[in-house]
């Protein structure tokens, strides 16, 4: 029953997948919409039932398909582990998977290709649960990949034009870089426990003592891999590119599912990460670092879906800062109340960029409240939200990342308080151009705004609820998820007993955001500024605007480099090798052209050499005896 | 039976084998005739043949005989072959000199 029932909520999708790629182009767009989006939510419905079954104080439910690979004293099962951890994970990533599936029905309609974006988007939901449920890393690999993959068919979605494709090329190297990282982690994690169950690890590494540098070294190369999935320093730079692909691609997978999948994996090896402090330490400044960076590169942009792209890099930075701080279930609550807030967000930029036929430019935007109310009030319940305004699910999990760091280094608490501030300013920067004041697009533009459908208000009601209660999981106080999870995290779990000093950092943190929604409000509302043409863009700020020239930094760096070297080979190798390997065919070929010559065709001469050949041969074995 | 071999002498039976095989190679490498070759390549199978029978009689071995069967039915095919092919060459060059037969050539 469990099994079936397991392989139901994994293979659903597939079948979806599968539909879809050999049926999709044939039926019409309503029913493959409607095919992908049911696989899913047949999957969530799965997820749900095991996760009322779950009893958190009896074992994990382990299930085996098969013995995958035996080598001498290697063994590893592909199986499938339902804990808690996963099953968290299901339920959002299912969860939202069917929402932003049922937004992608309206929102894709006008495609001709909708039948290959629900394969895709459904391939992509099979891989993650894929990802989420392996009960070992290696399984958890091929969903690492698989959704790797899927993220850049789908961000080169649009593969008519060619920016396009090169965000998707980007993304995928990018990760690529970060997989071989991961990839190094699970060789030496298997060369030294002769398993890769996460189990089993937890057993061997819990039991004996081992190689710390060794255990620091595969840590860190894991942290690599969670570095380039999960967009942090410094390999953050393709996901603000990745926002190229459509608009509920960037919501699912470009902020609540995969970009998690780094915070997932580091959940998952927390009794490895818990025993190399020096890992944790490089985690805790990568988050916080990247936190700050991209939140100041997000307070320039202008078009709307590059600033919840660098909100969401911003965002993961503080995951990260919590998980190398060791409170693992803290980073797990902010994945959550993220996933909600910013798919939301998401979801509404993509229902205003489809009232505005395609503008991203928020330069163009602008009193967009009256036309359009739901996306208007749904978005600013999830801005409140993402800028910690209590008592929105993401006031609850900011708030509890900043109590972690302010008790283990008042510094890491600075830049991480400075980032929120920012992410406060830059949000209601965005509310502010493209709801209020007036329009300032084309009057054609004016004409036809409308109200998305309600296949697009639904999901975005749903996720704004989710994104006002989200927070009441882990209430300080009755703190359901902390409990939740506790028996699979090794070492010590915060906890804050509801005291003076939380309560002053808590109205730190809610200081600290209203300062940041006021300077926006007096920037954009009572002074109505509206951002300058890319031209006009001067000093300090266009170091910004242009992302401090990281991107230009690494084609310097690197790709220049590589492109003078293959460049190299090209001209220079290729053609003086092809030389060597040439000789060698012409000499044959001067061979065969003498050597013909002795096939005269004569049957006499060919009498002749085979019978002096016979004498020679007798000759000398009668002498060599 | 004994005696024919002990009379004669078994070296006697093998210079008369290499003689006859001797002619047979210079049968095929001197003469154009595809017939004469043919001839010459029977000679030294025969050739062959005698010496088999030879060492037959004289090790008190059947193998030997039944071998020289063996051999006789193969050349009888071989034979057989060869003249069809040379009948068709034959018809159509109009001669059986192998000298002419250069198409082979590389």
């Amino acid at each position: 029953m469990e099994t079936n029932l397991a392989l139901l909520l994994l293979l659903s999708p597939f079948a979806g997948f599968l539909f879809n790629v050999f049926f999709g182009k044939k039926v019409n767009k309503g029913i493959s919409g409607a095919i992908g989006t049911l696989t899913v939510l047949i999957s969530f419905l799965s997820s749900v039932y095991f996760f009322t079954q779950f009893n958190p104080s009896t074992k994990p439910i382990e299930i085996t398909l098969f013995d995958w690979i035996s080598v001498h004293n290697f063994k590893l099962d592909f199986g499938l582990l339902l804990d808690q951890l996963s099953l968290l994970w299901l339920l959002f990533v299912t969860g939202i998977g069917s929402l932003i599936h049922l937004y992608s029905i309206s929102y894709m309609h006008d495609d001709d290709n909708m039948h290959k974006f629900f394969a895709y988007l459904n391939l992509f939901v099979f891989f993650m649960i894929t990802l989420v449920i392996g009960s070992n890393l290696l399984v958890m690999f091929i969903g690492w990949e698989g959704v790797g993959l899927c993220s850049y068919l789908l961000i080169g979605f649009w593969y008519k034009n060619h920016s396009y494709n090169d965000a998707a090329k980007k993304a995928f190297i990018m990760n690529r870089i970060g997989d071989l990282g991961f990839l190094i982690g699970i060789f030496i994690l298997g060369s030294m426990f002769s398993t890769l169950d996460f189990v089993g690890m937890k057993q061997a590494l819990t039991a004996g003592n081992s190689d710390t540098s060794l255990l620091s070294l595969a840590a860190l190369c894991l942290f690599i891999g969670a570095c380039g999935k999960s967009a942090q320093l410094p390999l953050y730079t393709w996901l603000p590119d990745a926002m190229a692909g459509p608009t509920p691609v960037s919501a699912l997978i470009h902020a609540a599912t995969m970009v998690t999948a780094g915070i997932f994996m580091v959940t998952r090896m927390n009794f490895l990460f818990d025993l190399t402090p020096d890992v944790q330490n490089i985690i805790a400044v990568v988050g916080t670092a990247t936190a700050l960076v991209a939140a100041s590169i997000g307070l320039l942009q202008n078009d709307i879906k590059k600033v919840l792209a660098y909100s969401t890099v911003s965002q993961l930075g503080l995951m990260f800062l919590a998980l190398g701080l060791g409170a693992y279930n803290v980073a797990v609550f902010h994945v959550i109340t993220h996933a909600f807030f910013k798919a939301c967000l998401f979801l509404g930029s993509g229902s205003v960029i489809h009232a505005l036929h395609g503008e991203q430019d928020m330069r163009k935007m602008g009193g967009l409240r009256k036309a359009m109310p739901i996306t208007f009030w749904t978005m600013m319940i999830s801005t409140l939200a993402i800028a910690g305004i209590f008592p929105f699910a993401g006031f609850w999990s900011k708030d509890e990342i900043l109590m972690v760091a302010f008790d283990h280094n008042k510094t890491l608490w600075m830049v991480a308080s400075i980032a929120s501030i920012m992410t406060a300013f830059y949000m209601f920067r965005l509310m502010y151009l493209t709801f209020f004041k007036d329009f300032r697009g084309t009057q054609h533009q004016k004409d036809h705004l409308h109200e998305s459908p309600s296949l697009i208000t639904i999901p975005l009601v749903i996720l704004a609820i989710l994104a006002f209660i989200g927070g009441a999981i882990n209430l300080p106080g009755s703190t359901w998820l902390n409990h939740f999870l506790e028996p699979i995290l090794s070492g010590k779990h915060e906890e804050h007993a509801l005291g003076s000093h939380e309560y002053m950092l808590m109205g730190i943190a809610m200081a600290g955001a209203v300062f940041g929604i006021l300077w926006a409000y007096s920037k954009y509302i009572k002074q109505a500024v509206v951002p300058q043409e890319d031209s006009e863009i001067a000093g300090i700020s266009k170091t910004i605007y242009n992302k401090y020239y990281v991107d230009e930094f690494y084609t310097f760096l690197i790709v220049r480099p590589i492109n003078s070297l293959s460049n190299f080979f090209r001209t220079t190798l290729e053609p003086s090798l092809g030389k060597v390997i040439f000789s060698f065919g012409l000499i044959t070929n001067k061979i065969g052209k003498q050597g013909k010559k002795l096939q005269t065709g004569s049957i006499g001469l060919y009498m002749f050499a085979f019978v002096i050949g016979i004498v020679v041969i007798i000759s000398y074995l009668f002498i060599a005896q | 039976m004994n005696n024919v071999i002990n009379e004669i002498g078994i070296e006697n039976y093998i210079f008369l084998a290499s003689l006859l095989f001797c002619i047979g190679v210079f049968g095929v490498l001197y003469r154009r005739n595809a017939i004469i070759v043919f001839m010459s390549i029977e000679i030294m199978l025969n050739a062959v043949n005698l010496l088999f029978v030879a060492f037959s009689t004289f090790r008190q071995d059947a193998e030997g005989q039944v071998f020289v069967f063996f051999s006789m039915a193969v050349a009888a095919a071989e034979v057989a072959v060869g003249l069809a092919i040379l009948v068709s060459v034959f018809r159509n060059i109009g001669s059986i000199d192998i000298a002419n037969l250069k198409n082979l050539k590389g």
